[in-house]
């Protein structure tokens, strides 16, 4: 076990880029603890992590994270990270996306990339909002609840992202919350550890415009909230629709096997007799350089 | 009336008198505050209109499309990332002559991620069959609309309107705006009587392939509206000046150019500035002055060569440059100048990308550099320690 002053030693960007840009109470920075304490617990090299993220405020994870990171357009984060899987199937790859810019303008590619069941591990932190541009509803804006562009209510549906994700052949799905700071570490812990595409849907706050404009109050209101309406999965599965009606369902909702992506990939080049993919090679590098 | 608003603000008010039928956008910095007011005064029962929230801008673009195919006025707005999603969908809009309106607050483009102001992402889409105009300030930005409106849905021309304004410099600007009642808005825009539209009477079939035979003779009707949207530009500009009583150019404008021996060229809210430090020279002695350009598409290359033959010099500042050859808009003032025996040296200048401020003094320099010696794809205030 790592300590904190270790994690953020190694793992963060501590001395460059912080104070970071995420208002006080944010839930993302819980998000990015658990992610970090995680990845020091299973002492994953950092130098063989890839971190790619899109645009919004979950977009700017990879900014602190001393990690090879890729900042990109928005939506579009697990596009790229298919991109390096691809060309680096040794490396970690993790992908930390929003609610919007993962489900709205990166739909496509969030189930694309879980019906290829490519190895990508997925972080989808959802604050039910556009927090960065203002307070847009989202796609898992909840139906009748209050955006900027839903000023008297939201007419549409959100989206169930355990559904979409296992409707689309992800082969991991789990859900914690910012209160459950432990519970979310264990499970994105097993979504890196595990071999094909997993996501983690981490439930956090926006109070600064989704509590706002829902008078939902404060950060430690919303979170309270949380803790009084998580149910665990295996609990709920002893209770009645009723008793969980409205609840949140935490905890590793969905674990399958399928074959993953690059694998699969990597036997077909050996099966039509090709080379497979090279591991890094240092010397190979240098001839690079001299040539 | 006047009132001390937003720039986003004056956008949403002047469109909204436009009365859309639908409105369509995805968030995106610095333009979301356009689609947020409209999508209250929709909300709240002030305009009568269907506004939705897409899942992204290429969504966005195709809704306004499907709504002007459909006979209705429609509406978007965005920038930068979001403008270059657009992009198929932008040209399938202008190919299928379909008169909507999107505003562009323009802004940078990645990579870096940039937020703040220059006009890369609307010089993008010049080649893109769309009316593009520039304005300088709020009230202009404001007067605009209806008017790019009144343009596009001409029936000779039939062609959308890209109305350009300066990201943050203007969209989060507040200034005093005379703002158009919905009496005088009708007055000035009929309703929209579309060419062509899906009817179920009277069948038809939009953007359907289109094949070699008659491919490039599409291409030459949306050339041929453009040509003849200038003269259609100039007459709503000069109808709306007798409606309204404010003028801004038709699609040029000049500032104290009549002796004027050296003169900037620029587009947008830079307009203001060079105002005033003209203003300086000009105290000092200097004999500038400036020509705002207000349309750049069409190009208006004519009033160009008019207005600038009997300089001695020519300044272009630009927001946005086609990297590996030189400015969009000094290239095509050099082509238009081609043919015409007396050309002004032209120098070709860029400034204030990604949100870099451009001072007075900057300008100034700037002027006593050109005064001095031409100078050719001159990047003002670049930071040499930095390159």
């Amino acid at each position: 076990m790592s300590t904190a002053s270790t994690i953020v030693y190694n793992y963060l960007r501590s001395k460059k880029k912080f104070p970071h840009v995420w208002c006080p109470g944010c839930g993302i920075g819980i998000v990015m603890g658990a992610l970090l304490r995680s990845m020091a617990d299973l002492e994953i090299d950092k130098n063989n992590v890839v971190m790619v993220s899109g645009i919004g405020c979950t977009g700017r994870m990879p900014v602190y994270c001393d990690f090879n990171t890729l900042h990109t357009t928005h939506g579009r984060a697990i596009a790229f990270a298919t991109g390096v899987k691809i060309a680096k199937p040794n490396m970690k790859v993790i992908a930390v996306v929003g609610d919007g810019d993962g489900l709205a303008i990166g739909g496509n590619h969030f189930i694309h990339a879980a019906r290829r069941n490519i190895d990508i591990t997925t972080i989808l932190v959802n604050n039910r909002i556009y927090g960065m541009t203002g307070g847009q509803y989202s796609p898992t804006t909840p139906w009748q609840k209050i955006g900027s562009t839903a000023p008297h209510g939201n007419v549409e549906h959100p989206f169930d992202i355990c559904d979409l994700a296992k409707g689309s052949g992800a082969t991991y799905f789990a859900r914690g919350t910012v209160y459950h700071a432990t519970q979310l570490q264990v499970l994105i812990k097993a979504a890196l550890q595990k071999k094909g595409f997993s996501v983690v849907e981490c439930i956090s706050n926006c109070h600064t415009l989704y509590g706002r404009l829902n008078r939902e109050g404060s950060a430690v209101k919303m979170i309270q909230w949380m803790k009084e309406n998580a149910i665990n999965a295996k609990v709920a599965e002893k209770k009645s629709p009723e008793e969980i009606e409205g609840k949140i369902l935490t905890g590793e909702l969905w674990n399958i096997e399928r074959p993953e992506y690059t694998e699969q990939y990597e036997r077909l080049i050996e099966r039509l007799g090709g080379k497979p993919p090279a591991e890094e090679k240092p010397e190979e590098k240098e001839e690079a350089v001299t040539q | 009336m006047k009132e001390f608003i937003e720039g986003s603000m004056a956008v949403a008010r002047g469109v909204a008198v436009c009365r859309p039928h639908v409105v369509s956008a995805y968030p995106i910095t610095p333009q979301t505050h356009i689609v947020e007011h409209l999508s209250e005064l929709v909300a709240d029962g002030i305009l009568d209109s269907q506004f939705i929230n897409v899942e992204s801008e290429f969504g966005a673009a195709s809704v306004v499309l499907g709504a002007a195919a459909a006979g209705g006025r429609a509406f978007s707005a965005t920038t930068s990332q979001g403008l270059l999603l657009m992009g198929e969908v932008l040209y399938n809009i202008s190919g299928m002559r379909l008169p909507l309106v999107i505003t562009v607050a323009n802004r940078a483009v990645s990579a870096p991620i940039n937020i703040w102001n220059d006009h890369s992402d609307a010089m993008v889409f010049r080649d893109a069959g769309w009316i593009m105009l520039f304005a300088e300030d709020n009230q202009e930005v404001h007067d605009m609309h209806i008017q790019a409106y009144k343009i596009g849905e001409t029936r000779e021309i039939s062609l959308p309107v890209m109305v350009n304004m300066d990201g943050f410099i203007l969209t989060h600007a507040y200034e005093p705006v005379d703002t158009i009642s919905q009496k005088d808005a009708d007055d000035f825009l009929p309703p929209f009587d579309p060419v062509v539209k899906l009817d179920v009477d009277n069948p038809l079939t939009m953007g359907p392939l289109g094949e070699p035979q008659w491919y490039l003779e599409t291409r030459y009707r949306i050339q041929q509206a453009m040509l003849e949207a200038k003269p259609v530009v100039k007459q709503v500009a000069k109808e709306f000046k007798e409606k309204f009583g404010r003028w801004y150019g038709d699609v040029i404008d000049g500032y104290r150019m009549d002796d004027a021996e050296i003169v900037y060229v620029a587009m947008g809210s830079i307009c203001g500035t060079i105002k005033d430090t003209i203003d300086e020279l000009r105290d000092k002695g200097e004999k500038v002055g400036l020509l705002k350009i207000r349309m750049f598409r069409p190009f208006p290359g004519e009033e160009i060569i008019d207005a600038l033959k009997d300089k001695q010099k020519v300044i272009v500042l630009e927001k946005a440059l086609s990297l590996g050859a030189s400015g969009m808009l000094s290239d095509e003032i050099k082509a238009a100048f081609y043919a015409t025996p007396h050309r002004p040296e032209i120098s070709s200048t860029f400034a204030g990308l990604g949100g870099r401020d451009i001072s007075k003094t900057s300008l100034a320099d700037l002027y006593h550099k050109v005064k001095g010696e031409r100078q050719d794809n001159m990047f003002v205030d670049l930071k040499e320690e930095l390159v």
